[in-house]
């Protein structure tokens, strides 16, 4: 007890890494208390992937509406040193004293200096030829860019995976970009920094990876165009999206959609059994969607089980049946073309019958899985991780937010899958556990560390 | 009455893992034509109490054991590998189809399920002067029985040989003292046959010397790969072997076929074993050839309906076939050429071609018989 006790203050600061929802929550929380935050995206914009969402089930509030002033907030709190393009590359010390390095990559663009009018997209060489992540592949942008346009900030980034000029080391006579840029924010001479901070407390709030549908190639995720992810579901059915807002492939609205549940969840055989506890909603939310904005299209949702377990779950599934949305209970075996259209083949399990149900369009309800690199992030925090591969709790129900490691917290997905309210809760619970650290008094600390 | 202890084999096959999603029923190609349901089957075994009667349940014998199921599962559960055995309590108590017993008792007494005497079993490559397998030869050549009796199974164990020559590839055969694997006795449910069957051969290989052996067929491949004990050896697909041989330069195909094909993969060695890749790989090495994917490739492929010992019963749906089906689905992508790997896959989709009438239209032949053409 005596060896670890430290009677010095910790640092009146934060380290937020991921500025995702869970991440935005917390850091504007600690700020809002009066500390210091730094919180670091590895993405141009912070946002996350509820940036990505249409609307949130299950009351169909418009994700980017209740998002984004949060988003705005962040960006401009006093307490906030937003650091987006960022990856926190090393941390050491420990609860109260942390010193953290942070690697800032070049953007290219001068942050300082762009206004986000995006003319240099306008005259970029590939612009409306690069697949966009924002967009789950389903849109194009140009080499340099804003994923969205909310983002925060709202500067523009020349990817450098893309860029002529930084993949070829020529782009023609003169720069498109920094030519069409009247700010003359355009900057290739911009090389990484490297940030040092010292901080008392570490939230992780890394969030999430999707299943990659491809692992069940019995689905045809890959093979045929017509089968999309829930989350190009998402972005079709976007205002913000590449169609805005259209539920169409190729110009086509789809008359007969099927949503498959529980691809990459519940599935021992590709080490993901655990329930991913948002696809019964999204898909739910989504056939919705589509029934709203597809007059006549006839949906049918594959299921397992339907988990309908949170405030206005279960009326929600109610109402959306009601609308006309066939649920029918078995999990689909495989997705096969015959003709101009997909077939959905599976075991109708009320019938006990081999059904096929053609389809226009296939929704994967792809689960959530750990961050593909969440062993290098547990190596950098030291923290634990379970099983599964999400960041393990140092307790299952009493320390939810803690991580194995004192003064390093845990936010949202990246503990295990969560919906939003959730991993807002979440959050906000990792903030006060950081913050009973940052505001201790010499006197509480003697206490406290008596108490553990 | 065919009664099974329900409880302890619903433990042993881990059925109570089953969540019921229907994932092995929907993919199932036998669900497709008979009353064949896998999900049903365990539902009602775990619901039985501690004894369920196994004699209504005749579709049992209609699995092809192509693994459809067990690869989706989501949870786990061997569906195939439990129908195997309920056949296997069946096979115990003696009540089996008139042509399982001759293909059982023909493998117990000849080495193989053709009914074929076991002395000409190395008759086929009588003119090749084929090395005998002994110490010090690099691989053993293990044939199998259709290759070894069946004429067109042995026009591939052929041109594989000739093939192998050309690379100067150093290998044995057994000839007349090569016994049958045991691959379909297994999955007929005779488990003890079986035992008996891959200790002996186990010994024998062991006494050659054998450290590294390929096979004609997948089935065999799949036996001594999954189901034999551990021993050290290296088994390979014929397929493997060839595209190593291709990769490395060694086998060099001089030859030109100006032919379109669709390469059928045979569920022994694709969804029981991954190998996707290096059939088409051999063929796409051969000069002049296009080749076309049908819409059910790789992990999705149809069985042709000749595995688990359904070469020797009809099972209760003689009238469809799913061979038929699968040479539409060639005829669709336009091919002059259905290649395939697996001597049962040759016999029943060659079978199919001709009940079709289309003969002039799509060729069958196995991947061996492709290459021996452009040495």
């Amino acid at each position: 007890m005596t060896a670890t006790l430290t009677l010095e203050r910790p640092r009146q600061s934060a380290l937020v890494i991921g500025g995702g929802i869970a991440g935005i929550q917390a850091a504007l929380d600690i700020a809002d208390a009066g500390f210091h935050v730094y919180l670091v995206e590895r993405s141009p914009s912070i946002g996350g992937r509820m940036s990505q969402l249409d609307k949130t089930f299950p009351t169909l509030d418009c994700s980017a509406c209740i998002l984004t002033p949060k988003m705005v907030d962040a960006g401009r709190h006093p307490n906030i040193d937003l650091l987006t393009y960022a990856e926190v590359v090393e941390v050491s010390g420990r609860a109260g004293a942390f010193h953290a390095r942070i690697k800032k990559k070049p953007r290219y663009v001068d942050a300082d200096k762009c206004r986000g009018c995006g003319l240099c997209a306008e005259a970029c060489r590939l612009s409306g030829r690069v697949s966009s992540d924002f967009n789950a592949g389903m849109g194009k942008r140009a080499a340099v860019y804003v994923p969205f346009p909310q983002a925060v900030p709202l500067v523009y980034t020349v990817d450098p995976n893309e860029c002529v000029y930084l993949t070829r080391g020529v782009c023609g006579k003169t720069f498109k970009c920094k030519d069409a840029c009247t700010a003359g924010a355009i900057n290739f001479d911009q090389k990484e920094e490297f940030i040092e901070v010292d901080v008392g407390t570490v939230i992780n709030a890394t969030g999430f990876d999707l299943f990659d549908a491809r692992r069940r190639p019995e689905l045809g995720y890959g093979v045929y165009p017509e089968v999309i992810t829930a989350l190009e579901f998402e972005r079709l059915a976007s205002a913000s999206g590449p169609t805005a807002g259209k539920i169409a492939l190729n110009g086509h609205l789809p008359r007969r959609i099927v949503f498959i549940q529980c691809v990459g969840s519940r599935d021992i055989s590709l080490g993901a059994p655990w329930c991913s506890r948002v696809c019964c909603m999204a898909v739910a939310k989504q056939a919705h969607l589509a029934h709203d904005r597809i007059p006549g299209a006839e949906i049918t949702v594959f299921y397992i089980d339907v988990r309908a377990f949170g405030k206005g779950f279960e009326e929600f599934y109610d109402r959306v049946r009601k609308e006309g949305v066939l649920y029918r209970k078995g999990l689909p075996s495989e997705v096969l073309r015959r003709g101009d259209h997909l077939v959905v083949r599976a075991e109708d399990m009320l019938l006990g019958e081999m059904v096929e149900v053609e389809a226009d369009l296939v929704v994967l309800a792809v689960g959530i899985a750990p961050r593909s690199d969440a062993a290098q992030v547990a190596e950098m925090l030291g923290v634990k991780r379970d099983e599964s591969g999400f960041f393990a709790e140092d307790h299952p129900k009493l320390r939810t937010v803690e991580s194995s490691v004192p003064g390093v917290y845990l936010a949202g997905c990246c503990q295990g899958p969560k919906d939003i309210p959730d991993t807002v809760a979440h959050a906000k619970a990792a903030a006060c556990a950081a913050m009973i650290l940052l505001a201790q008094t010499e006197k509480a600390m003697v206490t406290s560390d008596a108490a553990n | 009455m065919l009664q099974i202890e329900s409880r302890a084999f619903a433990r042993e096959h881990d059925l109570f893992a089953c969540v019921q999603c229907g994932k092995c029923t929907g993919g199932c190609p036998m669900t497709l034509k008979t009353k064949l349901n896998p999900r049903s089957l365990i539902l009602r075994i775990l619901t039985a109490g501690n004894g369920f009667d196994l004699e209504p349940f005749e579709e049992l014998w209609d699995c092809t054991t192509c693994s459809t199921c067990t690869t989706r599962c989501p949870k786990n559960v061997s569906p195939m590998e439990a129908i195997i055995g309920m056949r296997s309590a069946i096979v115990e108590k003696g009540k089996i189809h008139p042509n399982v017993k001759t293909a059982l008792e023909s493998t117990f007494r000849q080495g193989n399920p053709l009914t074929m005497p076991r002395d000409q079993r190395g008759a086929w490559a009588a003119d090749l002067a084929l090395k005998p397998m002994a110490e010090g030869v690099e691989y053993f050549y293990y044939v199998g029985c259709t290759p070894s009796y069946d004429p067109r199974g042995q026009k591939v164990a052929r041109s594989l040989v000739k093939i192998l020559q050309k690379a100067g590839v150093d290998f044995g055969i057994l000839g007349n003292e090569e016994n049958c694997c045991g691959s379909e006795v297994r999955r007929l449910g005779e488990a003890g046959l079986f035992e008996m069957m891959s200790e002996e051969n186990t010994e024998t290989y062991k006494s050659l010397g054998v450290s590294k052996m390929f096979t004609t067929s997948p089935h065999c491949y799949n036996v001594y790969r999954n189901d034999y004990p551990k021993n050290g050896m290296q088994v390979q697909h014929y397929t493997q072997l060839l595209a190593g041989l291709v990769e490395g330069k060694k086998l060099e195909l001089t030859g030109k076929l100006e032919k379109t094909i669709t390469y059928h993969d045979p569920c022994y060695l694709g969804k029981h074993n991954s190998v996707f890749d290096e059939p088409r790989a051999v063929l796409a090495a051969i000069p002049g050839v296009k080749l076309v994917e049908m819409d059910r490739s790789r992990e999705k492929s149809l069985c042709c309906e000749g595995g688990g010992g359904r070469m020797w019963l009809e099972g209760t749906n003689p009238g469809t076939r799913l061979a038929q089906m699968r040479v539409k689905e060639a005829l669709e992508t336009g091919a002059e050429v259905l290649a395939t790997a697996c001597p049962f896959c040759l016999l029943t989709l060659e079978e199919a071609v001709k009940h079709l009438n289309a003969d002039d239209r799509l060729k069958v032949m196995d991947v061996a018989e492709l290459v021996a053409e452009v040495l």
